[in-house]
């Protein structure tokens, strides 16, 4: 038989006086494969596996043709195990069966936008692999310091892994500038750390929410004089702090080594509010003032952009965001179970507790079927009358 | 996806690029700027790989700026552009080279208006107009027709509007918003974003 063939299954059984651990009963066709070589094969589990993936894959991914198997060697005895262990490869990008309209990576929704009271930072809580769900009370926005907090997406050992290490270096600058790095600031410093991983596995895609207070940001002006001062706090529609910042801006640049930087490079003025900034492991850095990230994006982004305005309030802006990642947890194959939701103001940062949004769908539903109800009542009423 | 575009003139180099910051099929920014400043005359317009473009703009841009501070005077539109072209094919048969298209616009005192075409494979060529992108298929017979060497700013501005009208009219992607800066003997001055009626 073919399969014997492929197995070379009659060394074994010629190996093995008894044939009880014969898987195949039949005995019939041994005579004719008397042409092919005998091998000496000592073990029963080196199998010769056809080409399929799918048979030495694990049954999670059956039917799913994966690359970060296919090239390995299959004549390995611990291939199975391999297979097992690709159970926490990056979910979803490298084994599709059904090609996708567009490349999808990042199962899951975050979302966060400023407005007047902050930035509103909200992210479901499902982490899945290769379409189980792994974890379905996971932690996808991870607080850095008092005033940043980043949400995550992509691999998520990763987003882990290097909120941990920016963290840590942001901790390093404040300890040894004496001041807190902006926003935007933390955004190049993971941007520029991930650099060197471009072209690789590495998967990380997050937004990085932080209230940038008080401090001062690098001016590279080295002459100082009235025309900056009135440039800066002109910018500052939003701060609270005007007065302050134009005296740090003065004792910093009495600080500041001259570095002999010329007013060529744009000048970074001194800043307090909030701040939003996109960051990628493909090199992209964006700031703005709405990001939503993961496979769930696209249906976050409809609902966002029919209700976000700067003058929302803290309330309006909290149901808008859960909304939005109820919406894309329902459409969403790799969103789901939880909604978590951070503000951060100037105070710092504050968290909601979980909510279920399994009880958001029950909510609605009802809300739907007592609107119908109260409609057909009404229409009851006005056709007695 | 994206697009760039430069138009030269006697004396003035003009040059738009489009705002749009797309990450697969979303737009993630629409007021995306894609010039960068490499002195006071003198313009990178950069697109292509996502992280590339940042990376290698900003790299340009520092070592033109230290170039400044050591020696005390500028590089030039033509030695900024074949530096720019030296490193990018310094990076091209490493293990990373940098997937990017550059147009270097610059005001020389002593040669006038330049304008650079660069693409990923480090080419360079001095062109008086030239573009990026798949908009550029659709923008350069238009170029092509109406250029002339004199060109005022007025009808410079007059020819880079009809190829944005054509790209509004034909271009399946939608890029409802460009900036639009000019480059002449005083600096660099920003001229109106150029938009598309429809939001």
């Amino acid at each position: 038989m073919a399969l014997q063939d492929l197995c070379n299954y009659h060394d074994i059984l010629v190996d093995d006086a008894t044939s009880e651990s014969a898987p195949f009963g039949k005995r019939i066709g041994f005579k004719n494969m008397s042409g092919l070589t005998l091998r000496n094969s000592t073990s029963l589990f080196k199998f010769y596996i056809p080409a399929p993936e799918y048979l030495e894959g694990s049954p999670i991914q059956f039917g799913q043709v994966s690359t970060i198997q296919s090239s390995k060697d299959i004549l390995h005895p611990d291939s199975i195990l391999q297979s097992l262990s690709s159970l926490t490869a990056p979910p979803l990008a490298s084994s599709q069966s059904v090609p996708l309209p567009f490349p999808m990576s990042h199962g899951t929704t975050t979302l966060a936008f400023m407005f007047q009271g902050g930035v509103l930072a909200a992210a479901d809580t499902r982490s899945s692999c290769s379409g189980l769900v792994a974890c379905p009370a996971a932690q996808k926005i991870l607080p850095i310091h008092s005033h940043l907090v980043s949400t995550t997406s992509g691999t998520s050992a990763d987003c882990a892994l290097w909120k941990r290490i920016l963290a840590r270096e942001l901790r390093l600058y404040q300890l040894r500038h004496g001041r807190r790095l902006s926003t935007g600031g933390a955004a190049k410093l993971l941007s520029h750390m991930l650099h060197p991983f471009k072209g690789t596995k590495l998967c990380v895609a997050a937004t990085l929410c932080g209230w940038d207070g008080g401090e001062v940001e690098e001016c590279r002006d080295q002459d100082f004089d009235l025309k900056d001062c009135r440039e800066v706090t002109k910018s500052q529609v939003r701060s609270l702090e005007k007065s302050l910042d134009a005296s740090l801006d003065k004792a910093q640049r009495a600080s500041l080594e001259a570095d002999g930087q010329l007013s060529l490079t744009r000048k970074k003025q001194s800043f307090s509010g909030p701040r939003l900034f996109y960051v990628c492991s493909d090199g992209t850095r964006l700031q703005g003032s709405l990001f939503s990230v993961g496979s769930g994006s696209p249906y976050a982004y409809s609902i966002l952009d029919q209700g976000v305005e700067w003058k929302l309030t803290v309330d309006e802006a909290i149901s808008i965001a859960r909304e939005a990642v109820y919406r894309a947890t329902h459409r969403d194959a790799y969103s789901g179970n939880f909604v978590d939701i951070y503000h951060i103001s100037s105070k710092g940062w504050t968290r909601r507790s979980r909510e279920d949004l399994k009880e958001e769908y029950y909510r609605e539903k009802e809300k739907r079927t007592k609107e119908k109800r109260d409609v057909a009542g009404l229409d009851s009423v006005c056709a007695e009358k | 996806m994206e697009y760039l575009i430069g138009i030269q003139g006697p004396d003035f180099v003009l040059v738009a690029a489009d705002n749009v910051a797309a990450s697969s099929i979303i737009q993630m920014k629409h007021d995306y700027d894609k010039m960068f400043k490499l002195s006071e005359k003198i313009l990178l317009l950069c697109v292509g790989e996502a992280g590339d473009t940042v990376q290698f703009a900003e790299y340009i841009q520092k070592n033109v700026q230290l170039y400044k501070m050591r020696n005390g005077y500028e590089l030039s539109p033509a030695a900024a552009a074949n530096f720019t072209r030296k490193n990018l094919a310094d990076y091209l048969r490493s293990r990373t080279p940098y997937h990017v298209n550059l147009l270097l616009a610059g005001y020389d005192d002593t040669d006038g208006p330049g304008l650079f075409y660069m693409d990923y494979l480090s080419s360079l060529a001095k062109a008086p107009f030239a573009a990026h992108g798949y908009g550029a298929f659709l923008t350069l017979s238009i170029l092509d027709r109406y250029y002339r060497p004199d060109l005022t700013r007025d009808e410079a501005v007059d020819l880079l509007k009809k190829c944005i009208e054509e790209l509004n009219k034909r271009f399946i992607l939608n890029l409802p918003s460009f900036t639009v800066r000019l480059i002449d003997k005083e600096g660099i001055h920003d001229l109106e974003k150029l938009t598309h009626g429809a939001k």
